[in-house]
């Protein structure tokens, strides 16, 4: 079998569409890499659409914790210290069994027990405390002088946020928050090895990794490729992430720009 | 009885791993600042793969590579007569006596075997994360410290235990708190690498038996199970963070830090 026709039977494999059966025996290298990239798919979808909406409501939060007023405060506070304090492994499997009970009750949960949505919430609401808590310490490093600056100029209220604290803010978050998308990026993979299952075998890149890492009892061949393609998105998200630092930053003198810093991957 | 060894388990493995963890830490900071140019080498490659990658895969490979790689050094050492290859097809296959536990010991060694690999595995990830901080922390030394040092004729190596060492850890140590808090929440991991923790004994205590083994005459528990793992993390992750800013207070005492200074302002 060409390998032209394994990407024909497997690229899409984690999506439902192609060829049923996973190769059982004689696995080649061509196999290996079609559909680990195949289970790609998936971490690229829950990190990007997590990220997406997780920057809204981390906003939010971030305005929502630098506020005066405590009835706003605690309950930010709260939700970053409950996302923040536990581990992820341990919030996916609690949202699976809390979804399941919903589920038994009330029909309309079934969709949130597979992992598309209920695994994308739980993400969603985890990066949403993440990234809150890095533009909260954004917000209260923003200089004095430019809001002082936008108080003179009689600005109040939202065109104040929206024209000074907001883009400031982001300025100042976003070496941080590259780290925060990549590290993301990498959390996903703990999607299908939580309480999700994988539904007809479509799974995530690890998920195929360690399908033929069982099969074979050789950990050496799928793990380094799995490597491979998350250094490689690794780097996309630090180009993509590198171009908006760019732009956000393009007023600024030269010497006075954030620098980027690789730092990445803690497990959360 | 199991379940609560379950929670000793985890206690036990941060006790065990944190100090084993340092220690790669240390001597990956010490070979990643060396002289010796194929011993920084080691050292920097260390840090940077092990951060790139998504640290569960790291967890599902290890595991089974140091499993085969000391039953292959075993294999070598032991019957040295045996002329079959070792990777046949699929399998993996070393003499009955290079088997790592022996097939005839109890059950209590393949237990505690599981359980050093796991640590192993933890303190190898963990060590590479702790000897970047480590290696940041010596960086941030002020210069003119070891300056002082060489003036007064200390050999390099005097330089190095008595005043880089003693010196390194009030700037290393928010990142290794940060580090620990990463450890804690990385634990429920072990799972995963077949340690009957407690996520396994909350599924299997909370999950409903088919009619055959009706061990457990009661519904689904499993959600109240991991909202109980989930405030048991939220309440260590909050008597850590105390404990850790306890020890910060103490050892910035003296230092030639903001947080140093403040002390001494604040007594004076």
């Amino acid at each position: 079998m060409s390998c032209f026709q394994t990407i024909q039977d497997y690229g899409l494999r984690s999506l439902g569409i192609g060829e049923r059966l996973l190769p059982r025996s004689d696995f080649t290298l061509c196999e290996h890499f079609v559909l680990i990239g195949s289970g790609m798919i998936w971490n690229i979808y829950f990190g990007i659409v997590a990220l997406l909406l997780g920057f809204f409501l981390a906003t939010a939060l971030a305005v929502a914790k630098a506020s005066p007023r405590r009835i706003l405060r605690k309950p930010a506070e709260w939700f970053i210290f409950l996302f923040r304090g536990s581990p992820l492994f341990i919030q996916f499997f609690f949202a699976y069994f809390l979804f399941l009970n919903l589920k038994s009750q009330y029909p309309v949960f079934s969709p949130f027990t597979a992992a598309w949505l209920g695994a994308l919430i739980v993400l969603f609401l985890n990066t949403a405390a993440y990234s809150g808590e890095i533009f909260y310490g954004a917000l209260r490093s923003i200089p004095k002088g430019d809001v002082e600056a936008a108080d003179a100029y009689g600005m109040t209220g939202w065109p104040r946020f929206r024209r000074i604290v907001w883009p400031t803010m982001l300025r100042l978050a976003w070496p941080a928050y590259t780290n925060e998308a990549i590290f993301l990026f990498h959390a996903t993979t703990l999607v299908f090895f939580s309480g999700f299952p994988a539904w007809q075998q479509r799974g995530d890149a690890l998920y195929y990794a360690s399908y033929f890492a069982d099969k074979t009892f050789n950990p050496f061949v799928p793990y380094p490729i799995l490597a491979g393609y998350f250094i490689l998105f690794t780097l996309v998200v630090v180009t993509v992430f590198g171009l908006i630092n760019r732009r956000l930053n393009r007023h600024l003198p030269q010497e006075r720009r954030t620098k980027m810093r690789f730092r990445p991957n803690l497990i959360r | 009885m199991s379940f609560y060894l379950a929670f000793l388990k985890v206690i036990g493995l941060l006790a065990v791993t944190a100090p084993v963890a340092l220690g790669f830490g240390f001597l990956g900071a010490m070979a990643a600042r060396s002289h010796i140019a194929p011993l920084r080498w080691f050292g920097k490659t260390y840090i940077a793969i092990v951060r790139g990658v998504p640290d569960i895969a790291f967890f599902l490979f290890f595991v089974i590579a140091l499993d085969q790689g000391f039953e292959y050094i075993r294999h070598k050492v032991k019957c040295p007569d045996w002329d079959a290859p070792i990777r046949q097809g699929s399998d993996f296959i070393v003499c009955q006596a290079a088997k790592l536990p022996l097939g005839t010991s109890p059950e209590w060694v393949h237990e505690t075997y599981g359980f050093a690999l796991a640590v192993l595995t933890f303190a190898i990830v963990f060590g590479a994360f702790a000897a970047n901080v480590l290696f940041g922390g010596m960086r941030a030394v002020p210069r003119a410290q070891l300056e002082t040092a060489e003036a007064y004729g200390m050999s390099r190596r005097q330089t190095l235990w008595r005043i880089l060492v003693p010196q390194m850890w009030v700037y290393a140590l928010p990142g290794l708190s940060n580090l620990w808090m990463v450890l804690i929440k990385a634990t429920p991991l072990l799972f995963l690498l077949g340690i009957e923790d407690i996520v396994y004994w909350a599924r299997e205590l909370g999950g409903t038996k088919t009619a055959r083994f009706t061990d457990y005459p009661h519904g689904d528990w499993r959600m109240w199970y991991f909202l109980f793992l989930l405030v048991f993390y939220l309440a260590f992750t909050r008597v850590s963070e105390i404990v850790l800013s306890r020890i910060m207070i103490r050892l910035a005492h003296g230092q030639a830090t903001t947080a140093g200074e403040a002390q001494r302002k604040a007594a004076a």
